[in-house]
Order: structure tokens, then sequence, then C-alpha cells
């Protein structure tokens, strides 16, 4: 293991971990980051993280991060977090100290000479086997190797970013199979695409280093990009998380309604069960018994744009309802682009998110003519078809960004339908900072309704939570 | 003597001996836990081994298991303690003449008329014990804020008697399935411990630990098969659990290799769901049929 390869190690206590060494003022400050990123991190967690690395040995790094994972991170959320945060913290921290004693590391990086004695193509082999394999210790090496061979030291393109796609281009690391390349290559099947990752973490992390040592300072620190948790944006994007999500919100979901009923439940005496109940104890009523709380089942009229701009979010969203359509009396949805259509049935046939995405993107072409989205007409079409069914305990939902291409917004219908049906509510898969910027028109929009901003799934489990709580406000 | 591990290392050999395989951070954080006293929430799916830690602990800790299982409605009546009414009216009946309300009174709030439920043996046992409080997510929040008191202090409070004080520490081990958002107030006072499915590696040492007999390429195809099939997209993934099930399926059949005609006869062991089942078949079902071909051309 080359040099300061390892050194993302919090330093060795100084003296004792007690609350005024540096090490306590270093967790302080990396607990401080974490709460940054939005992770509860309390006084007695910090107290239990200070037992708890009283009990491990300072120099496995491991044991000190699942110590602090432990008792700092409490969620798997949370845990994705943190791992981010501790590597970068304790990177950060490393070079620091490296700046302030003015070490630098020996050898390795330095192109002109070594770029003459690599063998490219044996470079390439290693890599791929070392990727192929995971193996950790074996690409944090040769992610050195790889900058110098094929990095352009020194005259990189300033954003790391971009110098580590050209290097994992280069190298031809790739996760879908390569038929062109002989068969023994361990990148002609395709590799994995975690350990592509965790490849490019090591690239990244070298050059990071090496521009640290080039310009002598550390750059400003930069906060966990909110993107990282976003909705999938590009549309079959990544199949697998997306289920994920929608199963875990299914469940979470589907227990909610219980919980929220708790404090209600305890209303109305069931006089039946309770004098049956009271035979145990020789008809003196000890026990009172209640009858419980039904919760409300909610009629839902969904309306999805599925423009390219916003497809995924709308399909995502329309399947995280269809998966929860128990809770609801009555379920239809429709998709628009100009026009609408319905897709209430795809969603009973189909349980799988890919295939639903497919019949979607299909049958449901929505008579899309110019794929412009014209909201007025789809207004005009709506109420047309489902005028006769809403009544004040429907609950219209509308997904879209209001972007009307500069057609007309015909807010006018919009208020109709909003004045039949009970509730309305508009979701906008774009940050709110983009609202009402350009084409977009949802302040007409935002009068007659609720609207919220869904563009993580957190904020669109807040808005479903609202929607199956039991008794909420003025409609019921 | 119960048995006070001293290092992580210990912790893991300890667990190892009892025919649990821990993964890292889970030796560790059950070391932290013995260590330190605190509760450990686990959470992770179905099937993962969180329930087999807790038991694995009791076994190696030499302790004995006290086991809470939750459900929906659970309540302290059930949990905790309950008065044994019907002893009461007895009580009352038998002595209704010459006491004094007073004395009765003083009488049948005693602890003689107390039912102890799991939670209150926990507390008030002589010899330390392991407490698992299995699939806290399926209870109400209700519930869980009452459990506040029990894991921060270890103590509990019945209004006719007082407090009653752990007399020993028990190592407390609380699962979730994470079918609902636990309270920041309930997480706060434990350790946390995301259990996932395991790595190939470990898993084939599980596999191995309880099938031994089975041949070491068979069992190494089997772990890979089912690594493969986790990666699909299921309703409900195969867990560790069925992968032994499998391991001792084929020992019975005596299988000599995981190849497409043996996992299509047997893959009901690991795949529950008829379209799961269908999925599998396809993706799996036909590698295996391929790389079989691939071997004999």
């Amino acid at each position: 293991m080359p040099g300061a390869a390892d050194a993302g190690c919090p330093a060795p206590p100084d003296g004792g971990g007690g609350p005024d060494s540096p090490t306590a003022a270093r967790i302080l400050s990396f607990a401080e980051e974490l709460r940054a990123e939005g992770l509860s991190v309390g006084t007695a967690e910090l107290l239990d993280a200070f037992d708890a690395l009283a009990e491990v040995p300072w120099a496995q790094r491991e044991s000190v991060r699942e110590a602090l994972a432990a008792t700092l991170a409490k969620s798997q959320e949370d845990r994705r977090v943190f791992e981010l945060i501790f590597d970068r913290f304790f990177f950060r921290a490393a070079e620091e100290e490296a700046l302030e004693r003015d070490v630098r590391e020996q050898g390795g990086i330095d192109a002109s000479d070594t770029h003459a004695q690599i063998d490219l193509d044996q470079l390439r082999a290693q890599i791929a086997a070392a990727v192929a394999e995971g193996d950790g210790g074996a690409m944090r090496d040769l992610a050195r190797l790889a900058i110098a061979a094929f990095g352009r030291q020194g005259e990189g393109s300033g954003v790391i970013g971009v110098d580590v796609q050209r290097i994992r281009r280069a190298l031809g690391l790739r996760s879908e199979p390569q038929p062109d390349l002989p068969p023994d290559d361990p990148r002609a099947a395709g590799l994995p695409r975690d350990h592509i990752r965790e490849f490019e973490a090591q690239l990244r992390r070298e050059l990071e280093r090496a521009m640290i040592e080039r310009s002598r300072k550390l750059p400003p620190s930069r906060p966990l990009n909110e993107l990282d948790r976003a909705l999938p944006s590009g549309p079959l994007q990544d199949l697998a998380a997306v289920h994920r999500i929608v199963t875990q919100l299914k469940r979470r979901l589907a227990t909610q309604g219980h919980q929220a009923r708790g404090r209600r439940r305890r209303q109305h005496v069931d006089m039946r069960r309770t004098m049956r109940a009271s035979l145990q104890t020789g008809g003196v009523p000890i026990v009172l018994k209640h009858r419980p709380v039904r919760p409300r089942r909610p009629e839902i009229f969904v309306l999805c744009d599925v423009s390219t701009s916003v497809t995924s979010a709308s399909v995502f969203f329309l399947s995280v309802l269809h998966a929860l359509h128990d809770a609801f009396r009555k379920l239809r949805s429709f998709v628009f682009i100009e026009r609408i259509s319905e897709v209430t049935d795809i969603f009973e046939r189909e349980r799988n998110f890919k295939a639903v995405s497919e019949a979607i993107g299909r049958d449901a072409g929505v008579a899309d003519v110019s794929g412009y989205t014209d909201y007025g007409r789809v207004w005009e079409e709506f109420l047309a078809q489902i005028e006769d069914e809403l009544h004040p305990r429907a609950t219209v939902i509308v997904l879209g960004d209001a972007r009307t291409n500069g057609r007309d917004p015909r807010a006018d219908l919009f208020a109709a339908i909003t004045a039949r049906a009970g509730r309305t509510f508009w979701l906008n898969p774009e940050p709110r900072l983009y609202w009402n910027y350009g084409d977009s028109v949802i302040a007409a929009y935002e009068r007659y309704c609720e609207a919220f901003e869904c563009w993580t799934t957190s904020q669109l489990e807040d808005f479903v939570k609202a929607l199956t709580r039991p008794a909420l406000g003025s409609t019921s | 003597m119960p048995v006070e591990p001293q290092s992580v290392e210990e912790i893991a050999e300890g667990l190892r001996g009892v025919g649990y395989l821990p993964g890292d951070s889970t030796a560790l954080v059950a070391f932290l836990a013995a260590k330190l006293g605190k509760p450990v929430l686990v959470e992770g799916p179905a099937g993962v081994g969180k329930t087999e830690l807790a038991k694995a602990l009791s076994r190696y800790l030499e302790r004995r298991l006290v086991r809470l299982q939750c459900y929906e409605g659970l309540d302290e009546a059930k949990a905790l303690y309950e008065w044994n009414y019907r002893k009461q009216l007895l009580r009352i009946q038998t002595e209704e003449r010459g006491t004094g309300w007073d004395q009765v009174q003083e009488d049948i709030f005693s602890e003689e008329f107390l039912l102890p439920r799991p939670l209150m043996t926990a507390i008030d046992a002589e010899e330390p014990v392991v407490l698992l409080i299995d699939e806290i997510d399926k209870t109400d929040q209700e519930f869980e804020a009452m459990l506040l008191e029990l894991l921060s202090d270890f103590q509990i409070s019945v209004p006719e008697l007082g407090r009653i004080e752990a007399r020993t520490r028990p190592v407390a081990v609380l699962t979730s399935n994470n079918s609902r958002e636990l309270t920041e107030a309930l997480k706060r006072r434990c350790l946390y411990l995301w259990l996932d499915y395991p790595e190939l590696d470990l898993e084939l040492q599980i596999v191995r630990l309880h099938a031994p007999e089975l041949d070491d390429t068979v069992a190494r195809k089997l772990v890979e098969v089912v690594h493969r099939v986790r990666e699909l997209d299921l309703k409900k993934p195969p867990s560790i659990a069925e992968s032994i099930d499998w391991a001792r399926a084929l020992l019975l059949l005596g299988a000599e290799d995981v190849d497409a005609d043996v996992f299509r006869e047997t893959m009901s062991i690991i795949v529950k769901h008829r379209t799961d089942l269908d999925t599998v078949a396809e993706r799996v079902g036909v590698q295996l049929g391929g790389l079989a071909d691939a071997r004999r051309g």
C-alpha cells in the first residue's frame, strides 16, 4: 500500500480521547458536517460515539468507521450519506495535515518519465482484472498508475469529473458486454457496475490529491449534491433502484394509516363487545372495548404529463399510487401530452415498472402530434370525459411542470375542475426555484389548488402520506 | 458465569463458535452493545439473520433469551405487566367480611397480583438476559414511546408500585423490517446496525456451516446463483435461510451440479411467487443452460 494512500484514517489520539483533545475536536467538526447534510446528530449521539470510540482500536479505519456509523447514522439513507461524508471529511483532514507539515508524495505521479516505463496494454489488462474482481487495494494502486499513464498530468481539463470519465473511457471500462474483445479479457463480458464506480472514486480521490499538491491549498468543501438523492430523472434510468423505492414506499405507506389512527382510536365504546368482555369479570365492565375508526379511502383521479421532460417522474408517481391502490376507493389514471388517454388498465394488468413504462410509451402514445404539452386542451378533454364523476369527495392530482410551450393555459377550465372536485393537488417535478420561469405558468393554476414540489422521494412520500391520512380537514 | 467479551475479535470468534457467522460491522456493533450496555436496532430485509443474531448472542453470552414478538395492537398489558384481575376479585370476595378497604387495597396491588410479561421479566431477572424485541416496526407509535424509559434507563414505572429498576443490564436487540419509519427518540437510544444480504464468500461459509456435507463446488455455484437471483427485480428475493434450505434439498437429492435441470426442479425452494418464478426461470435458468451447453461444446 503506497504512502499516504490510506491517509483517510483519522489521526490517532494525541494523549487520550477526552473532550479537549484534537481528536475530539475533529469528531465534533465531522458531526457538524453530518448535520449540514441533514442527519440529526444530537449530543446524545455524540456521547455514544465517544463511548464507542473508546472501545475500538484507533488504527483500524474500518472499526472506527463502523463505530461512528453505528452511533451517528440511524437509517439506511443516513448511512449512505455518512459514507460519503466520512470519506470526504477524513480525506480532507489528512490532506490539510499534509499541507501544514509540507509533506509531499514521492514518485509515482510524475508523468514525464513514468510514461515511457509503463506498458500501456499490460496496465489496461491489470486494471480490468482488478475491477472485475473488485480488489480494492489493487484498484487504489492502479488508479495512480492510470492517472500517470492516461491522465495527461498537469494539463488535465481542470474539472476532475471530466478527467475521470476520460481515463475510464481510455481504459475501456464498461458495464455492458464488449463482444469485439477477446473472450478471455475480463472486459468482454462487461464489468460489475459497482466496481467501476469504486474505481472511479479512487481515480477521483487521486486526482484531487494531485490537484491539492499542485495548488498547495484545499478546494472549498462542497455540500453533497441534492440530486444524489433525487428521483430517477432519465427514463428507465435505474429500474432496480426505482422498484426498491416503490416497494419501500408501499410498505411504509401501507402501515402508516394505522399509526395515524392511533390517537383517534378510542372514541366510541362498543357496548356489545364491552358487555361480552365483562362476563369474564362477573359482569363488572372492567375492560372497555372500542369501535375501530376506519381510514379514509379517497377517490382519486390522476393526470400525469408524460412529455419527455417529466415522463419518468410521472410513471414513477403512477406506479406508487397503483401499488397503493387498496388505500383508495377508486383510482383512475390518465396521461397526457397534447391530449389525454386513460391508463388505469395498464397499471391493473402490469405490476412491473419497466413493462408499464414501455406500455405507456407504446400504447398510450397519447395522440402525440407535436410532442408539446397543451394544457388547455387537456383540461377540456378531461372535463368532457369525467365531469359527471367528479364530486366533493373526489381528489384530483395533476403531475406536470406546467410548461405550456406558449399556449393558452386556460386556467378557467382548470378552475372549473377544481370547483367540482373536493381537493386538487398539483405536483411539480421541478424544484420550486424554476417555477414561473420561461414558459412555466404554474402561478395561474396555483391559485386553485395546492401545489407541491416533488423531485425527491421524500417529498413524494410526504405527499402520499398527506393524501392517505385519515380525515384531512375540509371534505370529510 | 456469563461470558464478557473483551474485544471485537473475541465476540466474532464466539459468535462463530455458536453457529452464527457475523460480518465485520455486525461483530463490532455486537461488541459495542455488550460493552456499552446500549440497545441495538437491527434493520434489514427479511431473512438476513436479524433475529438469529439475538439468539446467537444469547447462546454465546450464556444468557437467557427473553423474546417479545411485536404485532399491531400490542399494548403494555401484553408487553410489560398486567394486574391479575381475577385473583384480585377473588381476594376481595373471600375477605369481604372483617377486613377494612384500606388493607385490602394495599394487598391487591402488590407484586403477588402482577402478571409479568416479557419486558418485565427481562428487567426483573436475577441473571442478565438477552432481550429480543422482534419486529418493532409492527407496533404503534405509542408503544415505542413506552419503550423509551425501558431502553434508556432499564427501568419500568408501575403507577401502583413505583419504579422497578433492572437488577442487571440486559443486552437488548430490536429488529425492524423498515416497514415504517421509527421515531427519532427510539433511534437516539439505540446503536444502529443495517444488516444486508451477505457478500458471496460470507454466504458461502454460512451455507457450508449449515450443510457441511455439500460438495464445495456445488455450494459455490449455489451461492452464485442465489446472488444472481437477488439481483433480479423480484417481489421477494431469496433470504439466507432459503439458500440453506436449498443446499439441504440438493444434498437430499444427491445433486452433483447446479445445472439448468436441477435448477428448474428445485427453484421453488428459493423463489416463492408465481410471477417471480417466471422471471427467474427466464433469466437465470436460461443462463445456466447456456453455461452447461458451452461446457459440453
